[in-house]
């Protein structure tokens, strides 16, 4: 296997470059067919208003999913993510209905959940507690201490100024615009900065990383930091995109950010995986839920074709790195 | 919390001591020291949480849970785990409910169906596990994905009333005293306790969660085991769903949804680690109960429901810690 590897290996740049970033590919393809094949059946489908709502609605599950992508990368996991959305966006709202100037909401939320998520990575990395049951107990906290502190009211009366998720810079929507800029800072960190190939290099094999000198348990806490400054962004995205917000936030929310993280090619075992694929992922997901009110199928359908998808897309790429190996 | 770290520390010493030593540190006598409190506390906070009523109550509404955390632990035992138990359950209830009413066939037959779609789909996650070799994270969720989907396009947003009485009984009634469901639950409390723990069934799933390559070179049969075990996680969902449709008499697709957190939690608050190899069913069992006493006893002393879903977040992690650093310092 190992002699053999290096004569089956692909030469030309766009070999190796399918190589690199297969799972991508992928997702773009299908996103590409998505909108050749829907727009053909419904050319509305690729409407202005309806691309922009598409990419807009739901930027904020792609930037999440950079947070998410950071973890898994490092070998760790948050299933709390959803829960701490909610909670940072209540905050965010709160703060300027009680009459804090605008920099103060956008700013407290983003560093509370770096405060809350390094604490999770303490505790992962100098506790050794499981990530999976930190974020867990942390998913239980947050979601009951949301609805405890809100009673399910909703926040309205936001400041126009406070409508981050509304403005345009240069005709471009600014949640748009903060995920193609968050996820190309993000891919280009993480691929080319030393510290960014530090995560990879811990996921893929902490005792190795370990005797290259590097601290496990300081990138895991960094990871984790990075993942809460993440979710505090999309809590502004998300808690600004409407005129109010509202207490819950969509049901299994961190799923969905998880299942666009992993479908982007991030693999669940750590070491590998991009930002770029991450992001495309989060579009495909809110493409296919528009393309069924386009396409004029049923809407009750909607889950049960995006879990085949899903699940499609984790047995192809499966079966691809069987290939490649 | 802090009387749990008082646990008597016998002096290290002759065999004896150290093997009590052990049995006291174990991650189950601390929960049940730990449940002990609880209980007592949660009683003194109100007079109506230690009446029979109450306890049996709790017992009907902890059934569906438990009865699905029982082959959780198994999954857990072998380093994997199933997050789509609470779609089954939704998949499940609307199934049951459009066999019987929609397809017109007899209830015990659609029951029947019902629990065999539930154990297919279980079946089907350990295929995709075991013949294609995706982690049972990724696998299970997107078959989460996919199942509450399939409930979501089946019913169409209908709900299906109007169960007959003997079917409710099931959820709402009592045999001897004790409600229906109690029964079901301790049988597989029972059942599931013998088979993980003095089977060779149950030792394989330890070998698998220890160390699968090992268990595989000696010649267990892996693939075989993991396919039970996520069988046997979908047969239980399915029937968690069949009792919570006999006991709210009605069905709607989002049925069950979240249970899969709930029973994972008491899991791993019962000491199975998250990473394979090690747990147990009596372990389990008090983390059920632990959670469902806070939740009952915290309820009846005034605290909102969600303040207790706060407080179970925190003993989740609070327990493990302690676990954590008591075996530390305890070898």
């Amino acid at each position: 296997m190992t002699l053999a590897a290096p004569a089956r290996r692909p030469r030309g740049a766009l070999a190796r470059a399918a190589r690199a970033h297969g799972q991508e590919i992928v997702i773009l393809a299908a996103l590409l067919v998505l909108f050749t094949v829907v727009g053909s059946l419904n050319p509305r489908f690729l409407g202005a208003n309806n691309l922009i709502s598409i990419f807009s609605g739901n930027s904020y599950i792609a930037v999440a999913a950079i947070g998410m992508a950071v973890v898994i990368i490092t070998g760790h996991i948050d299933v709390s993510v959803g829960a701490l959305i909610g909670v940072l966006a209540t905050v965010s709202g709160t703060l300027v209905t009680q009459g804090w100037p605008v920099w103060v909401a956008w700013g407290v939320p983003v560093l509370l959940g770096v405060v809350v998520d390094g604490l999770v990575g303490a505790l992962v990395a100098y506790a050794r507690l499981p990530s999976i049951v930190v974020t867990l107990g942390m998913l239980s906290i947050l979601r009951g201490g949301l609805i405890t502190a809100t009673g399910g009211a909703w926040i309205s009366g936001l400041p126009p100024d406070f409508l981050l998720a509304q403005g345009r810079l240069a005709g471009v929507p600014v949640p748009v615009l903060a995920m193609v800029l968050l996820t190309a800072a993000m891919a280009a960190f993480l691929a080319l900065a030393p510290l960014g190939r530090a995560f990879y290099a811990v996921g893929g094999n902490p005792e190795a990383a370990r005797a290259a000198g590097l601290s496990a348990e300081r990138m895991t806490v960094l990871a984790f930091a990075v993942d809460g400054f993440f979710a505090g962004l999309a809590s502004l995205l998300f808690a600004t995109q409407l005129q109010v917000i509202q207490s819950t936030v969509p049901p299994n929310l961190e799923l969905t950010v998880i299942t666009a993280a992993v479908i982007g090619g991030v693999s669940i075992l750590g070491g590998t995986g991009t930002v770029i694929g991450s992001t495309l992922a989060a579009m495909l997901f809110g493409t296919i839920a528009s393309a069924f009110v386009f396409v004029g199928i049923s809407p009750y359908w909607r889950g049960a074709v995006i879990g085949l998808l899903i699940l499609a897309t984790v047995l192809a790429d499966m079966a691809r790195r069987r290939g490649l190996r | 919390m802090t009387s749990v770290r008082l646990a008597p520390r016998p002096a290290p010493g002759p065999a004896a001591g150290a093997a009590a030593r052990r049995w006291l540190l174990r991650h189950e006598t601390l929960l049940a020291l730990l449940l002990a409190v609880v209980l007592l506390v949660l009683s003194r906070q109100s007079d109506r949480f230690f009446t029979l009523d109450n306890l049996l109550n709790q017992g009907r509404l902890l059934t569906e849970v438990g009865l699905i955390s029982l082959p959780m632990t198994f999954v857990i035992v072998t380093g994997g785990i199933d997050l789509s138990v609470g779609s089954i359950v939704g998949l499940v209830a609307i199934c049951l409910g459009v066999l019987w009413k929609g397809a017109g066939l007899p209830l015990p037959a659609a029951i029947a169906l019902a629990l065999a779609i539930g154990t297919a789909a279980g079946l089907f996650n350990g295929l995709v596990i075991t013949r294609f070799r995706v982690p049972p994270l990724i696998a299970t969720l997107a078959t989460l994905a996919l199942y509450r989907g399939l409930a979501e396009g089946i019913s169409e947003a209908r709900s299906v009333r109007g169960y007959p009485a003997w079917f409710a009984s099931l959820g709402q009634g009592a045999m001897l005293g004790v409600p229906t469901q109690l029964w079901v639950l301790g049988a597989a409390v029972a059942a599931t306790g013998f088979a993980l723990g003095f089977t060779v069934f149950g030792r394989t799933l330890y070998a698998i969660g220890s160390n699968a390559v090992a268990a595989r070179f000696s010649a267990l049969r892996v693939d075989g085991a993991l396919l039970a075990v996520y069988g046997a996680s979908g047969f239980a969902a399915a029937l968690a769903g069949v009792i919570l449709v006999a006991r709210v008499s009605t069905t709607r697709s989002d049925m069950g949804s979240g249970y899969e957190l709930t029973a994972i939690t008491a899991v791993v608050l019962g000491g199975t680690s998250i990473f394979g190899g090690r747990g147990t069913i009596a372990g389990t069992v008090l983390g059920l109960v632990l959670m469902q006493a806070l939740n009952s006893g915290l309820s009846l002393a005034g605290v909102k429901g969600d303040g207790t879903v706060v407080m179970i977040g925190v003993i989740l992690i609070g327990a493990v810690l302690l676990t954590n650093l008591v075996r530390r310092d305890g070898g």
